[in-house]
């Protein structure tokens, strides 16, 4: 019973050893080199996996970074300059310091303003209604609302709001990856600069119908006016095809367009109320004052 | 035993409403918009200007490079404006819109052309002429005809095959052209023949035109160069690639043309089109197009300019019935499906079908029940359940490897499916996604 | 004026009236001869056995999609419906409800919906939830009443053993088939179902007649019921012609146990057979050759349920190579 015992006993453990020696000679003898640096760098990276930078994750990524002399070019965006800064230090090479952007939906076609002429039987995607026809309203420009954007987000920092009917963008959570861009059949998600209070300006519409045909289909719609583009005072805004673009490089967000708009189709978010309520409560506060002195 | 092509096929209800009713003219219409893109390739360059008085069959728009073709002017009148109006696509396109002379529109009966049966041009001339009037594959494909007339030196086509198989159902405007045309119709071949110095014509009819098969066995009798064959009913007999080999036995092969096996393919729409402008010299300025659908008052052929609105023609046809579903460029398995009325007939248009939502709606998606109904229905032997499976997941590349770039479109695949699976918008995706793959890495 | 929108989708825009739903319904329809064939045989207990498994069944899918997958429940499209029956079809009419219960379990929560549900399943379900049950009980799920001729309720019957059962054990012991003629069903008794065995079983007059209805609605394809005896007949009769003492007759076999069953409901299973008439064909050469191996030289009396769900395993496999013929292209075999 004991040389049972004895035997089972030493028969596992050799067959153990051998496994260990040869798991061990063959570690050695097909090791690939590495260059611990990448990991190193993968380590500094946000771990997303996003693509945004435009490589398949984050430690394709990182080898890039080892590998290439000039990394000028590369730009994670979801860990922006602060990231791109500790890559520069471990690696000793010089890096571009991008502004932070945050993807904006230039569209206000929501359900309320924008009336449905038709409707679309068939899978509710973005990408394959487009190849089918412009869209449930009679603007072809705008917003499908299938969510194809929502789906490929993969920070969660995107929804379709059920009664608008179009995606909205939570800035909070955007990291700018480009996921979404990419997957608007349309080109109606744009990334534009992220300033310290999130203010933006921009025009909520890609419409280039001539004005009445584009009223007629979105109350919000660009008329294509050029009202905005003449009170600019930084020429920021062009004119093209009856539709208005703000450009984020030279607007300073004085608001004059977005007050001037007949159509309320510029956008202008996280603004403090406006100077003149403010003034118009000092003045308000003033003539109060002076007819208790004057009392 | 009737002849068919052998693999794939799906057989479908008639429906041919208007066989009976004899092509009617439509009333030249007020205002038309012409669209530069009505055919296959690059579109048009307009060559006339807002305000200018074009004629009848004037040149408005040329041939914008190979593939490509000429537009003319169906009517005499001013050219109002160069506007971008919604089409057929589901999207505007340039459209040049013309107001028709007061005097255009009075006279409404147009001129007829006796039957006109010697041909004065020589080889050369007639597929300039061909090309100069602004041909394209009346069938509903749209391809300049000229290029498919087109031989390199060392190219000799066998076989002239006319398509007047008409599978599409509700359709009806080949079959009528047949009936009323037969005689141009056979000029028109003796055309293509001696252009092509082809020997022999076969005309593929489909079984269930029985009086145009009697008419043309009758009117070809004497002639040992043109044969007429009647096919059995399935659907896609006339596709190009199943009538070829329903007729010849012969299949085109992958990425490859019809000439390669010796045949070339017409529609006799296109014949009688190529008649007219080889003998009359008429430019392509009007076809035929049947509008019909079971609550439609009175379902019609008409022959209509285009350009038309088809709102015009509706109007014509008796007005949209309460619960129409669904307004339809064309036939049911193929033809678009319009957002309005205001959309022109183009070269295309063979047909406007107006189905009620009852017939047409879409029932509930359901799981990929792996039956196989798809691969017995697809014409082209491919297999349609593991391509939306790519095509869904962005799987484009293995997509081509199975394939789908010869997937011809006929629909049979998602007529069929027991899960009603969205077959056929998905393979089209893959097939957009894939040619932009293969784009790219050039 | 209030009319309903315009309707815009891709093409085709029509679209025939064969949907999945009328096909399983049509299955349904096909397997209530052969249901009220074993009332008849086995009484009041067929009854229940059968209802208690459509009923779990319908409810473990209903529980699992709503509550544990959080998908949408889908126990309208009748799959389910035809998992218990088929399922129910497989058992004898005196096993413990409880366990019939542990098989619908089986059968829906492993064998479907941990594939991802209604089309993704690799296995049959109603046969992964036989096996289960014939490897964890097998006492139990070889104990079958004995029919009765002309009696219609069996409550105290006797229990024995399927005729398969009776010809395997006693040829192992050296009896030869003629001694065995007088102990087990005649043919025609077979084919009418009068004999032991379980629920589905029974009459292969009544399976026959709702599965020829299944080919002549285009539910299913001829190939692979008629494949799959064929080759069991030829396999069998090769045998039987040589010996015919200690191999039983080919009729006997394709009369006996599940093989019409099996033919023409379980093989048959669109989700788990092959998508082209080829490889249907290869699928039930397949099936045929390893039941009769495992009746012939196995362990088992019956090997329906096992050779069916090996072949299953082989699909993929076989839709990956025996792809249809694309139009312009020789016929070749390659890897898909």
């Amino acid at each position: 019973m004991t040389t049972a015992v004895l035997n089972s006993v030493l028969l596992l453990a050799s067959l153990g050893l051998i496994a260990a020696v040869v798991l061990y000679a063959v570690s050695k003898k097909f090791y690939v080199y590495e260059n611990p640096l990448i990991a190193e760098v993968e380590d500094l990276l946000p771990g997303a996996n996003c693509a945004g930078c435009g490589l398949p994750g984050c430690k394709a990524f990182a080898e890039k970074l080892v590998n290439t002399e000039d990394i000028a070019d590369l730009f994670c965006p979801v860990g922006g300059n602060e990231v791109m800064k500790l890559v520069s230090e471990k690696l000793g090479k010089v890096v571009a310091e991008k502004e932070p952007t945050i993807a904006v939906l230039r569209c206000q076609g929501s359900c309320d303003v924008r009336p449905k002429t038709s409707e679309f039987q068939g899978p509710k995607s973005c990408a394959i209604s487009a190849m089918i026809y412009g869209g449930e309203t009679d603007c072809q420009y705008g917003c499908l609302g299938y969510g194809d954007c929502v789906e490929v987000c993969k920070f969660d920092a995107m929804y379709v709001d059920k009664v608008l009917g179009i995606p909205v963008i939570i800035s909070e959570k955007c990291t700018s990856c480009g996921a979404c861009v990419s997957a608007c059949p349309k080109g109606i998600i744009e990334m534009r600069p992220k300033n310290k209070r999130d203010l933006k300006i921009y025009v909520g519409c890609l419409n280039e119908d001539k004005g009445g045909i584009a009223k007629k289909a979105c109350a919000l719609a660009c008329i294509g006016c050029s009202k905005c583009e003449e009170i600019c005072p930084k020429g920021a805004v062009t004119m093209h095809n009856n539709l208005a673009y703000i450009d984020p490089v030279f607007c300073t967000l004085c608001r004059k367009c977005v007050d001037i708009c007949p159509t309320h189709s510029i956008v202008e978010t996280n603004f403090p109320p406006k100077k003149e309520k403010v003034a118009e409560k000092t003045e308000a506060k003033l003539t109060l004052e002076k007819s208790k002195i004057d009392a | 035993m009737l002849k068919t092509f052998p693999k794939g096929g799906i057989h479908l209800v008639d429906n041919k409403l208007s066989a009976g009713e004899e092509i009617k003219r439509l009333p030249v219409p007020k205002v038309v918009y012409v669209p530069i893109s009505q055919h296959i390739g690059i579109p048009a360059e307009i060559i006339v200007a807002v305000k200018d008085k074009v004629e009848i069959g004037q040149i408005i728009a040329k041939s914008g490079g190979y593939i490509s073709s000429n537009i003319h002017s169906p009517v005499a009148g001013t050219v109002t404006k160069l506007d971008k109006i919604i089409d057929s696509s589901g999207y505007k396109q340039q459209c040049i819109v013309i107001r028709t002379d007061e005097k255009n529109i009075a006279n409404f009966e147009e001129i007829t052309y006796p039957l006109k049966k010697e041909i004065d041009l020589n080889p050369q001339e007639i597929i300039q002429r061909i090309s100069d009037s602004g041909i394209v594959g009346l069938g509903g494909a749209t391809f300049p005809s000229h290029v498919k007339l087109h031989l390199k030196e060392d190219e000799k086509i066998e076989y002239l095959l006319i398509n007047g198989i008409e599978c599409e159902p509700y359709l009806t405007s080949d079959h009528r052209l047949m009936l009323e045309k037969a005689e141009e119709i056979l000029v028109g071949i003796d055309i293509i023949l001696f252009a092509l110095h082809i020997n022999k014509a076969i005309i593929g009819i489909e079984n269930n035109k029985k009086d145009a098969i009697e008419l043309f066995k009758q009117l070809a009798i004497n002639k040992e160069n043109i044969q007429v064959t009647a096919l059995e009913v399935k659907y896609p007999q006339g596709g190009e690639k199943q009538l070829i080999k329903a007729l010849l036995n012969r299949e085109v092969p992958k990425n490859g043309l019809p000439k390669n096996v010796g045949a070339v393919v017409h529609n006799v729409g296109t014949v009688f089109a190529i008649y007219e402008a080889v003998q009359h010299n008429k430019p392509l300025i009007e076809r035929v197009v049947t509008v019909t659908g079971k609550k439609l008052e009175h379902p019609s052929n008409f022959w209509v300019k285009i350009g038309t609105p088809i709102s015009d023609l509706i109007n014509e046809a008796g007005g949209i019935e309460e619960g129409v579903g669904k307004i339809i460029n064309g036939g049911p398995m193929m033809g678009r499906a319009l957002k309005n009325t205001e959309v022109p007939v183009t070269k295309g248009t063979s047909g406007i079908l107006m189905i009620s939502a009852e017939e047409t709606s879409r029932k509930e998606v359901y799981n990929c029940l792996r039956c196989g109904e798809c691969i017995e229905a697809c014409p082209m032997g491919l297999e349609p359940f593991l391509l939306m499976n790519y095509a869904e997941k962005g799987l484009f590349e293995s997509a081509v490897k199975e394939a789908v770039l010869t997937c011809v479109e006929c629909g049979s695949c998602s007529y069929v499916c027991p899960s009603n699976r969205p077959l056929l918008e998905y393979i089209r995706y893959g097939k957009i996604n894939a040619i932009k793959l293969e784009k790219a890495k050039k | 004026m209030e009319t309903q929108p315009i309707i815009v989708s891709a093409s085709p825009h029509i679209h025939t009236d064969r949907t999945s739903k009328k096909l399983m319904y049509d299955v349904v329809l096909a397997l209530l001869p052969a249901f009220f064939v074993s009332i008849f045989v086995f009484g009041i207990s067929a009854l229940i056995v059968t209802s208690v498994a459509i009923i779990s069944c319908l409810l473990f899918e209903y529980l699992i999609q709503k509550y544990l997958l959080k998908t949408e429940v889908s126990i309208g499209d009748g799959s389910a419906l035809i998992t218990g029956i088929l399922l129910a079809f497989n058992l004898p009419s005196i096993l413990p409800i409880w366990m019939v219960v542990a098989g619908s379990l089986v059968a829906i929560g492993i064998a479907k919906l941990s594939f991802g549900g209604l089309g993704y399943n690799i296995f049959n379900p109603a046969l992964v939830g036989r096996v289960f049950l014939l490897i964890s009980f097998p006492v139990q799920m070889t104990l079958w009443p004995t029919a009765i001729k002309n009696n219609t309720a069996i409550s105290d019957a006797v229990t024995g053993a399927t005729p398969l059962g009776i010809v395997k054990e006693r040829l192992l012991y050296g009896e030869t088939m003629t001694d065995l003629s007088t102990k087990i069903p005649s043919n025609m008794d077979l084919f009418l179902g009068v004999m032991g065995g379980s629920l589905g079983e029974m009459s292969a007059f009544a399976l026959l007649v709702g599965g020829l209805y299944l080919i002549a609605r285009k539910v299913i394809s001829w190939h692979i019921p008629f494949v799959m005896l064929a080759t069991m007949a030829l396999m069998t009769g090769i045998f039987w012609v040589i010996d015919p003492e200690h191999y039983a007759s080919p009729l006997f076999h394709l009369l006996s146990g599940g093989a019409i069953l099996g033919a023409f409901f379980m093989a048959t299973d669109l989700v788990t057979s092959p998508v082209t008439k080829t490889g249907m064909v290869i699928f039930a050469v397949g099936i045929g050759i390893i039941t009769v191996v495992i009746r012939l030289f196995g362990a088992y009396p019956e090997g329906v349920s096992f050779a069916i769900l090996i072949m299953n395993a082989f699909v993929p496999l076989i839709n990956k190579f025996f792809k249809p013929r694309r139009f312009g292209e020789k016929l070749k075999f390659k890897i898909g």
